[in-house]
């Protein structure tokens, strides 16, 4: 029995499980929440080192405020050698120095203390919800179906980007092509669990629990480079994420996103389901 | 059974999605900022403080040891934080004179109660670590930390059984009007490594690293490890002392489990 003819009564077919579609949007939730309090933690000290402690005068990214001849106040970046002045958005904005501005920080205004109060309780349910889905993805072979790339994947891989890169998406499919697979394993298998755990190599009772995990990321600070970088790289996925979704007949996506059914049409189910 | 069509519920669906994502929107920033301001709020969100301690003394036990560096990791300089330079009138009469007058009390759920010179502290065996401090605010430094284990001096002074937390005093006042203060528990008080340090680096403490005696608890943040002690309580709770949270910063919404 095909795997989406669950509902044969039904004009709609099961594009995505209950517990696809729960996970998706917990995460949606616990991901921006956990970067809008995440930024709110880095302003605390907006400076990025490697290694295990700080050397204050090297930072390979800096986001800190210069006042000029004229006696303005410039918001500087420095990365690395380069220095960017990013008045208004990094380094200073609404009239006060801060790493990134009001409007990305959860609370808006300097909390320290909150900030972390919000990170903790949503890494939390992030943490349980992301463990769940992942023991569902590989009891129920929802991994070999929809991340698992089988040779024919890898075949595909070449004429998929080039159909990307002609913006032309068979998204709504029944089955993801061998890019969406990547990324998809790519987030849920690397970049997802590597928050957690650089997230937790931050933590100095947890440096006495498992010492190895902070060698592993090269030190305290290192691991905290690592913990935004690939948020960062979540950002850069999300906008992508979003790109395709509004490329690639949005409302149905979003609707098989939300109640798990896209209507059976002639012009969308078999064709698609094949390519 | 009524054939549910396409469009009926999906589109009541896309009006109520709709209608959230626009309230989210319209809610935005300033309804954040109300919510970290409830009350109710943060203390459902704080729940994830209980867990955090559960998770990690369970995670770390009783006993695992922080990290310690060798020599050659030593920061050059030691980023002092806080308080920098106290300037109580307490603090001042006594380094004055070089802290010849002051004396660290011990008290509170104690069989003994203790009145400690920095000579005496300075003569008692001792403990050397070289570890990693990490500030909240996320930057980190590498020091050497000399000083007696706190445990020692706790056994010496003899721990009634019903106290539950040690309460560390200083004399330096980050606003001026409250001093600061600190408190752990006694897993963390009874640790090998959670000394009372008397020296940074082979040096006695500088004053902006919180001479002349300091706290280290190398497995919780840098707000944990008061400076500039003046006296240790042993008590059972910490409800009536200043804002009752446990500590200078825990009185301004920071968590007392600081090992995150």
């Amino acid at each position: 029995m095909p795997q989406h003819a669950s509902d044969q009564n039904s004009t709609r077919r099961l594009r995505h499980r209950l517990p696809v579609r729960a996970w998706h949007w917990i995460n949606l939730w616990c991901l921006i929440v956990l970067l809008l309090s995440g930024l709110q933690i880095f302003n605390a000290h907006p400076a990025l080192y490697w290694g295990s402690a700080s050397s204050f005068d090297a930072p390979w990214l800096e986001m800190y405020a210069m006042r000029g001849a004229d006696g303005s106040v410039h918001g500087i970046t420095a990365l690395g050698p380069w220095q960017f002045t990013t008045t208004g958005f990094l380094g200073y904005s609404d009239e006060s120095v801060r790493g990134f501005p009001a409007w990305a920080t959860l609370p808006s205004y300097q909390f320290l203390s909150m900030g972390r109060i919000w990170h903790f309780f949503f890494a939390w349910l992030f943490a349980i919800s992301g463990a769940l889905f992942v023991l569902y993805t590989l009891l129920t072979g929802h991994f070999r179906r929809n991340f698992w790339l089988d040779g024919r994947d890898w075949r595909g891989l070449g004429h998929d980007v080039i159909e990307h890169l002609k913006l032309r998406f068979h998204a709504h499919s029944g089955k993801y092509n061998s890019l969406q697979k990547l990324s998809y394993l790519g987030v849920v298998f690397v970049a997802l669990p590597l928050m957690i755990v650089t997230g937790l190599c931050m933590s100095p009772t947890i440096n006495a629990a498992a010492p190895w995990l902070l060698d592993l990321f090269g030190g305290r600070q290192s691991a905290r480079s690592i913990h935004f970088i690939t948020a960062f790289s979540l950002v850069l996925f999300a906008v992508v994420h979003v790109a395709m979704v509004l490329l690639s007949n949005p409302l149905r996506q979003l609707r098989a996103m939300i109640t798990g059914r896209v209507p059976r049409s002639p012009s969308s189910s078999d064709q698609e389901s094949s390519s | 059974m009524s054939r549910r069509t396409p469009t009926g519920p999906a589109l009541t669906r896309r009006a109520l999605l709709q209608r959230t994502l626009l309230g989210a929107a319209a809610l935005g920033l300033t309804g954040c900022d109300r919510l970290s301001e409830n009350e109710s709020v943060v203390r459902l969100l704080g729940c994830a403080e209980t867990l955090n301690l559960r998770a990690q003394r369970l995670l770390a036990g009783r006993e695992s040891l922080a990290v310690e560096y060798p020599a050659s990791m030593i920061s050059p300089v030691f980023r002092p934080n806080g308080t920098v330079d106290p300037q109580t009138a307490l603090y001042r009469q006594l380094a004055a004179n070089d802290f010849s007058d002051w004396r660290l009390s011990v008290g509170g759920l104690v069989q003994t109660p203790l009145e400690l010179s920095l000579d005496t502290l300075r003569t008692m065996p001792a403990r050397t670590q070289i570890t990693r401090h990490d500030c909240v605010e996320g930057w980190s430094a590498i020091g050497q930390w000399t000083g007696p284990v706190l445990g020692d001096i706790l056994e010496q002074a003899g721990v009634h059984r019903s106290a539950r937390y040690v309460v560390f005093h200083c004399m330096d006042q980050l606003d001026g009007a409250h001093d600061y203060y600190e408190s752990i528990d006694m897993v963390e008080a009874f640790h090998p490594q959670t000394l009372l340090a008397h020296s940074l680096n082979g040096e006695p403490l500088p004053v902006g690293n919180g001479a002349p005696l300091r706290l280290r608890v190398e497995r919780q943040l840098g707000y944990k490890m008061a400076k500039y002690l003046k006296g240790i309580t042993l008590v059972e709770h910490f409800d009536d002392i200043q804002g009752g949270k446990g500590g200078y910063w825990e009185d301004r919404g920071y968590t007392w489990y600081a090992g995150i």
